[in-house]
């Protein structure tokens, strides 16, 4: 429940809607948009409010850094260096001196100002086109103060989908599995962050091994695979009251978890006597579907953002490929056509692709190819690279990468990445531990 | 019977030796072998333990596949041997694989092949009530190195005693 926290949003001012800026999010980071992150301004008696509770100094400074470091690691915008600035926060707030931020090249300038009332803080910002000398958006929140980090994230929503014309990614979660010890005997937690790596918490002590955690995109609920008891099975978590329940009753193990687009099935393999079928099921009558059934290893399943077609990965061609089929397991069609081995599909969000893991030569590659198998495109290759996961808005996968050991087994580990769709703005993310098995959430508000 | 078999298995690696010699990567498949590999299955004694005496606990496969090997078989047979001269012990059979493959992937092939040696002790008479089946995929390798000849170790079905 602590998550559930309402954040009021007003629009201060209708939004312009003939705005001269704008990025083309197809083409890659060559130009990011030079922009200026003007501190959030803040009233001495507000700025103490906050210090006292949220033991930061200047919360203002403090939530414009979040929406600068946003705006940067997404690739597309190339936040200014504060030291550059001339005009103070407050009076930029007011009405910019648009030759001043003109003169340091920012297209773009965010301001703002927090206040503290009531025991809530309360946030405006605005979005200013400094060459048409024009505002374009200008908002105001209000919520308790803890949620100050939300705030940042949102601000950076707005800003990007504001300037792009799409949905932004920054208010959202990362479940991935937290690895630490030896290759041989790896300790693996359920572990949550917020998308920038703030917030990090573990979810599970370590005492079984945990794998492939995955969102429920219509809530906070978690699919997993874990060996309680030594019983590899999928299992449901709730992360906000800690609730675990086993999914289905199969006498065998089930693996390869993932929730239907509308969050009200769990889709997953179930192994038997060497072969490993898809199946469903309903999480509110506990129907179970056997949706594939071949001699085959039929594993890795994804849906259609429709829910109408799942992609998922079999060897019944003989080798890993990629296969679609319609949601009840009709119409079953190979699209993976390319040299190599194909696994871990994922249809993106907006429904047009499919991300994958190819191992080619003895190479993994990330790739991205449309739902018919046509327009294949490797993003990045490695020495082991798998699992991408979609950002809400379809435009970043977020993987994990393995490093190659030494002649003595030494030097293992195990790092989460993400890379722009377009190829571009490969970078790591930071995690307490070693990490693997990443999954994006949704947006936590709309 | 038994030393014709010999033969013909020193005669096959000879082959492959001269074969193998005669490309390019020769130094690299020279030092994976010396004894331990024949084609990429694992043929060495390093990790094997014995449930018994002359009854190793452990059978090795080729990338991506689950087919049993003769030496496989071989210590299959032991094994359903040693298991109806005592119908007290069950057994888990751990089936992995090696890190060059995706997860889920590797989850469904360690089930596979640990199956597969199941499906061979029961021919050789044991009921499938003594035996589970317990996939690792590639998470509990026994040896963490990042070559063939680490790689062909962790390609295996382990058989524990579960009691």
């Amino acid at each position: 429940m602590t998550r559930k926290i309402l954040i009021l949003l007003f629009i201060l001012i209708p939004i312009n809607a003939n705005a001269l800026i704008e990025v083309d999010i197809t083409r890659g980071n060559l130009n990011p948009l030079p922009l200026a992150v003007s501190p959030l301004s803040i009233d001495e008696e507000s700025r103490k409010g906050f210090e006292k509770i949220l033991k930061k100094e200047n919360i203002g400074s403090e939530i414009s850094n979040i929406v600068e470091n946003n705006l940067r690691t997404s690739g597309l915008f190339n936040p200014l260096d504060k030291k550059a600035f001339l005009q103070a926060p407050d009076i930029a707030n007011l009405k910019p001196r648009f030759e001043d931020w003109n003169l340091i090249k920012a297209q773009a300038l965010i301001t703002g100002k927090v206040n503290y009332v009531d025991d809530k803080l309360r946030v405006e910002f605005r979005l200013w086109d400094v060459l048409a000398a024009k505002e374009m958006m200008a908002l105001a929140f209000t919520t308790v103060p803890n949620n100050w980090r939300r705030v940042g994230h949102i601000i950076s929503d707005k800003v990007y989908e504001r300037l792009t014309g799409e949905k932004g990614y920054f208010d959202t979660r990362i479940i991935y599995v937290s690895e630490e010890g030896p290759k041989t005997q790896r300790i693996k937690k359920l572990a949550i962050m917020d998308q920038d790596g703030a917030n990090n918490k573990f979810l599970t002590l370590g005492n079984e091994l945990v794998l492939t955690p995955r969102f429920n995109p219509a809530s906070q609920m978690v699919t997993y695979l874990s060996y309680f008891k030594n019983m590899p099975r999928v299992y449901l978590l709730d992360i906000e009251t800690g609730t675990q329940e086993v999914v289905g009753d199969f006498p065998g193990m089930t693996f390869a978890p993932r929730f239907s687009p509308d969050g009200k099935k769990i889709i997953m393999s179930f192994a038997k006597d060497g072969k490993s079928d898809i199946y469903t099921m309903d999480l509110e009558n506990r129907i179970v579907e056997k949706i594939t059934n071949h001699p085959s290893i039929d594993t890795s399943p994804s849906y259609s953002p429709d829910g109408k077609y799942i992609t998922f990965n079999s060897d019944r061609s003989g080798y890993q490929q990629i296969y679609v089929m319609k949601n009840d397991g009709s119409d079953v069609k190979r699209i993976s056509f390319g040299n190599g081995l194909y696994g871990t599909p994922v249809w993106s969000p907006r429904g047009d692709l499919i991300a994958f893991t190819k191992l080619h030569k003895g190479k993994f590659y990330i790739g991205v190819m449309r739902t018919d198998g046509s327009g294949e495109r490797l993003l990045t290759e490695n020495y082991y690279q798998e699992a991408p996961s979609w950002s809400p808005n379809g435009r970043v996968l977020i993987f994990y990468r393995e490093t190659k050991t030494n002649s003595k087994g030494e030097g293992f580990s195990a790092k989460l990445w993400s890379i722009d769709l377009t190829g571009y703005n490969e970078r790591q993310i930071k995690t307490p531990t070693d990490a693997s098995d990443p999954s994006w959430s949704s947006l936590l508000s709309n | 019977m038994r030393l014709s078999k010999i033969l013909k298995n020193t005669l096959l690696v000879l082959t492959a030796c001269l074969v193998l010699s005669a490309c390019a990567t020769k130094k690299e498949v020279a030092t994976d072998i010396q004894g331990q590999m024949q084609g990429d299955v694992y043929t060495g004694t390093d990790t094997v333990e014995y449930l018994a005496d002359g009854v190793p606990d452990r059978v090795f496969f080729a990338t991506n596949e689950s087919i049993l090997t003769t030496a496989s078989r071989e210590t299959l047979r032991a094994q359903a041997a040693w298991l109806r001269k005592n119908p007290n012990i069950n057994v888990v059979l751990e089936g992995h694989a090696d890190e060059r493959g995706t997860r889920e992937y590797n989850l469904a092939l360690g089930e596979r092949r640990a199956n597969a040696a199941k499906d061979y002790l029961m021919t050789y008479g044991i009921s499938s009530d003594r035996i589970t089946v317990l996939s690792y995929g590639k998470e509990r390798p026994v040896d963490s190195g990042s070559n063939p000849l680490a790689w062909s170790k962790n390609r295996r079905s382990v058989t524990v005693k579960a009691n």
